[in-house]
């Protein structure tokens, strides 16, 4: 058993990034193709990372390398312990660490924009940060237990009672993937963009990072969309990766959707949106199910 | 026996001696030898009684039950007179019935009740000697340089630091008592003389201002006094009792006792500064900080909670339960969005604190070994880290010449030893591996598992928030600056040696909580809840403490390399204009040169402090009304 999570573990660091820029290839692709263009090879996002390991290596101060290199570290680790079976809070606030250290590169640069991307950065996290609490503790109530290992061996569908949960999530999904409408310290759309948000004093090596380690932030997040549907069998799974592609399309269709709303609407919707389908969702687990 | 003895009266010893010295080279000879001594002293109680578990001193002497009755008298009439003099009545009122409640109870009861034992030591009291003994002895010491610097700064005034090193350590002796007394009575007295050193403390400038927030914090405790002494009064009269052990012995669903507990609750809410009665510790603030950083942060406060985790037991599924509970939540949501407003370093730090003891307060509401065990292991990491913090804030005012969190810009550049302990700190409140974010974590376990819908929404919501406040303020530490200037040398070393010493404290007890847990809290539970489960292990499993353990191997390991090494060209921000080569300006059009200045974003409209205040006071105020009403009304669970 523990050698199998292992094996996911190191699976996770080398497949994470391939799958993630592969990802981000069709998501591109698809955004185009939405668009009514031909958009790029479905690999481009490699081929823009090796550009970006190969330019002039340029900083604006001595610690953001620092910083920056934290942030994919523990972007990693995050990863790994989520893939390793552990336990979902740690999960949680391991993600926490990983993404202040972002904004703590941005705030080291003391340059205008990518302070402003920095608060944002903070500012979103306020905003998911209450519904991603709930989902762990959704699964912990339906399943008894924090482990992803417990919950993918569950005997039942944690969404069968945690859809309110479910819906919630995929909310604040288009946060955590910086899509718009809610691209506010990062976006990948330069006509909406404060010039470059939280990237804007990063360059060359330094930027790939902030590129690698959303690859693999964005495996580790379908992987909780996956873990949802774990009943213990093989078509539990099967509906589990289903689910996590059709999530992942679903936000780049919103994010082709919807201009950048202002900033006041992320916190209110997302927190709205927590209590109605979060908090009243956990209240059901606790007195109905 | 002697030792706990020597514990209490030492530091009232020296706090005399203080109070006659006035060649400052002695003073620190003798704040410096009596704070080691101290420090030795609580260590060596702690090892002492640590393998014994909860002993009990059944010493008695009715010479000292009549001197602590003159002392209080004496206190009542000081506050009385001071409230006069400042035409502040309402304190001097407040005070009177008092001392007519004490001198009553003392004269009709409490001479006919039999005290068994007058004295006790457990585990949790060992914790909180050590906390009083180790960090209060290192505030004292940094105090002299701090002093020094503060005497300078106000060199038209008279020199008053006999009077306030006097109250430092008389407050040392005071504590010690507080989290040693079974005797009521006694609990009462240290009680009181612990907010008769925060009054004086607060006004010790003379300000019109210090005067005006010393009288509120005199005003907000004194019902929190009688609120106690009234507890003590309804245990007398109805059931004999004037023990701690056996008030927690009786049975809380009994109308009085629950009533006792409601009104010890109440003192326990005010001293901690919990909604409604919180606006005392912000006006605490104009405090000398080493001041706020014991009275206000890690001790005096903690007193208001050690009287709420030591009632644990009879808390649960009642109606004092979801009182406190509520309260506490709730006080911990809507102090952590206060302290988003705020811009004034000092007030984001008491706004955290408030949210914290909060927390504290509604973990030991929900009366299980869990949620006491993470209750009792914040207390201990909120105590080591947000005195440092304090300290921290204190110097950086002394050099920076503002303690506004907009003026620190760049303090990395300015004064990075400092900033590198700010940073340890500000990080060991709210990040991962450190020790405030495991308690909170098994906080968050104990709420689920206790199925309380308020505080599972109160802590999601709330450590949001907290994310928000402290990260801006490490962003704004960690902005490299150019052209600035060091200003770090002129800090005294005092200052270098107790800031050192409280970051390794810090970093220590994060490597430590296993043992911490195993060692001294699970004992400690195990006699309260009789359940042989250390909770580290059961809810966390050994794995996760290595994880974290690891982690925080990695955070001392991985700067290493990067420190100040980098073969990177360096270049200048991007301004959206020509950058004129300092990052502060650029060229803007018809080539004027335009200042770039950053500030910090607050959203008053949201979260500002009238508008969270005027929530939290009128819901806490009904909370406490209908709990009241209930129990009055013989409704208990």
């Amino acid at each position: 058993m523990n050698v199998l999570y292992l094996v996911s573990m190191i699976g996770y660091i080398v497949l994470a990034p391939i799958f993630g820029l592969v990802l981000a290839g069709l998501d591109r692709k698809v955004s185009a193709r939405m668009q009514r263009r031909v958009g790029p090879p479905v690999v481009q996002p490699y081929y823009d990372v090796r550009k970006l390991m190969e330019k002039d290596q340029v900083t604006v101060n001595k610690v953001q390398d620092f910083y920056v290199f934290c942030f994919l570290l523990f972007i990693v680790i995050t990863g790994c312990i989520f893939f390793a079976g552990g336990d979902l809070l740690l999960v949680v606030f391991t993600l926490t660490l990983a993404n202040v250290f972002l904004v703590l590169a941005a705030y080291s640069s003391n340059s205008p924009y990518s302070q402003v991307g920095a608060e944002r950065e903070l500012y979103q996290m306020m905003a998911y940060e209450p519904m991603v609490l709930l989902t762990m503790i959704g699964f912990y109530l339906a399943v008894g237990s924090f482990n992803v290992s417990d919950i993918l061996n569950g005997d039942k569908m944690p969404i069968v009672t945690m859809v309110g949960i479910f819906v919630g999530f995929l909310f604040i999904l288009t946060i955590k993937f910086r899509k718009s409408p809610f691209d506010l310290s990062m976006s990948h759309h330069a006509h909406q963009d404060i010039v470059k948000g939280v990237t804007t004093e990063f360059s060359g090596r330094t930027l790939a990072y902030v590129e690698i380690a959303h690859w693999y932030e964005n495996i580790m997040l379908l992987g909780i969309v996956f873990l949802f549907f774990c009943n213990g069998t093989w078509w539990g799974y099967v509906i589990g990766v289903v689910v996590a592609a059709v999530s992942f399309f679903l936000e780049t269709f919103i994010d082709n959707s919807f201009a950048r709303m202002k900033w006041q609407v992320a916190l209110k919707s997302s927190w709205v949106v927590s209590i109605l389908f979060g908090l009243i969702n956990v209240a059901l687990l606790i007195w109905v199910f | 026996m002697y030792s706990v003895f020597f514990l209490l009266l030492f530091p009232a010893l020296m706090a005399v001696l203080l109070l006659l010295v006035k060649n400052d080279k002695l003073r620190g000879v003798i704040v410096i030898s009596g704070a080691i001594v101290i420090m030795a002293a609580s260590v060596y109680v702690a090892l002492e009684f640590l393998k014994d578990g909860t002993t009990y001193f059944n010493f008695e002497s009715e010479m000292l039950d009549w001197f602590m009755l003159a002392v209080e008298l004496i206190l009542c009439a000081a506050v009385i007179y001071l409230g006069m003099k400042y035409k502040k009545y309402l304190a001097s009122i407040l005070s009177l019935v008092q001392a007519v409640f004490l001198v009553w109870f003392e004269i009709t009861y409490a001479h006919e009740i039999n005290v068994l034992n007058n004295l006790y030591i457990d585990q949790f009291s060992i914790i909180m000697i050590l906390i009083i003994g180790v960090i209060g002895s290192l505030i004292c010491i940094y105090s002299l340089g701090y002093m020094r610097d503060f005497q300078e700064h106000h060199v038209s005034e008279k020199d008053r630091r006999p009077w306030f090193f006097f109250l430092m350590f008389i407050f040392l002796s005071a504590m010690f008592g507080i989290v040693t007394s079974n005797n009521l009575m006694w609990f009462f007295f240290f009680w009181e003389v612990t907010t008769l050193c925060s009054f004086a403390l607060i006004g010790f400038t003379k300000t019109e201002e210090a005067v005006k927030n010393s009288f509120k914090q005199i005003i907000l405790n004194l019902v929190g006094g009688i609120a106690l002494i009234l507890a003590i009064i309804v245990l007398g009269t109805q059931y004999d009792v004037m023990e701690f052990d056996v008030l927690l012995r009786m049975d809380s669903n009994a109308m009085y006792v629950m009533l006792a507990v409601g009104l010890f609750s109440i003192a326990g809410i005010t001293k901690a500064a919990l909604m409604p009665f919180h606006s005392w510790l912000l006006g605490a603030m104009v405090a000398p900080t080493p001041t706020s950083a014991l009275l206000h942060s890690s001790t005096m406060v903690k007193a208001g909670v050690f009287l709420i985790l030591k009632l644990s037991p009879m808390y649960g599924n009642n109606v004092v339960g979801y009182m406190v509970m509520c309260i506490g939540g709730l006080t911990f949501l809507l102090a952590s969005m206060a302290a988003i407003s705020q811009s004034n370093a000092k007030r984001v730090l008491a706004y955290s604190t408030i949210a914290n003891l909060g927390l504290i307060a509604a973990c030991g509401a929900v009366g299980t070994y869990e949620a006491l065990w993470a209750g009792m292991m914040i207390l201990i990491f909120h105590a080591v880290t947000k005195s440092m913090l304090f300290l921290c804030v204190g110097t950086a005012e002394h050099h920076i010449g503002s303690r506004d969190i907009e003026d620190m810009d760049g303090l990395f550049s300015r004064m990075p030893k400092l900033s590198a302990l700010m940073i340890i700190g500000i990080s060991g409140m709210f990040l991962a591996p450190f020790g405030m974010l495991i308690s909170k974590w098994a906080a968050m376990i104990s709420f689920v598992n206790s199925e309380n819908l308020v505080l599972i929404t109160c802590i999601c919501f709330g450590s949001a928030v907290t994310i928000f406040y402290w990260g801006k303020w490490l962003g704004k530490m960690v902005a490299v600056v150019a052209n600035s200037k060091d200003v770090e040398e002129s800090v005294h070393k005092e200052e270098w040696v107790v800031l050192g010493l409280l970051a390794t404290l810090v970093i220590a007890i994060c490597f430590s909580f296993p043992f911490i847990s195993s060692e001294i809290l699970s004992p400690y539970l195990l006699s309260v809840f009789g359940q042989p489960v250390n909770p580290i292990f059961a809810t966390f499993g050994i794995a996760y403490v290595c994880v974290l353990l690891g982690m925080l191997a990695l955070l001392v390991v991985v700067p290493i390399p990067f420190f100040n090494k980098t073969k990177k060209k360096v270049r200048n921000n991007y301004m959206c204009g020509v950058n004129n080569g300092d990052n502060q300006s650029y060229s803007g059009s018809m080539g004027m040169s335009v200042n770039v200045s950053m500030r910090n974003w607050y959203m008053e409209d949201w979260f500002g402090e009238d508008r969270i205040n005027k929530i939290g006071l009128v819901l806490t105020t009904a909370i406490i009304i209908v709990a009241f009403v209930l129990i009055l009304g013989g409704v208990t669970s």
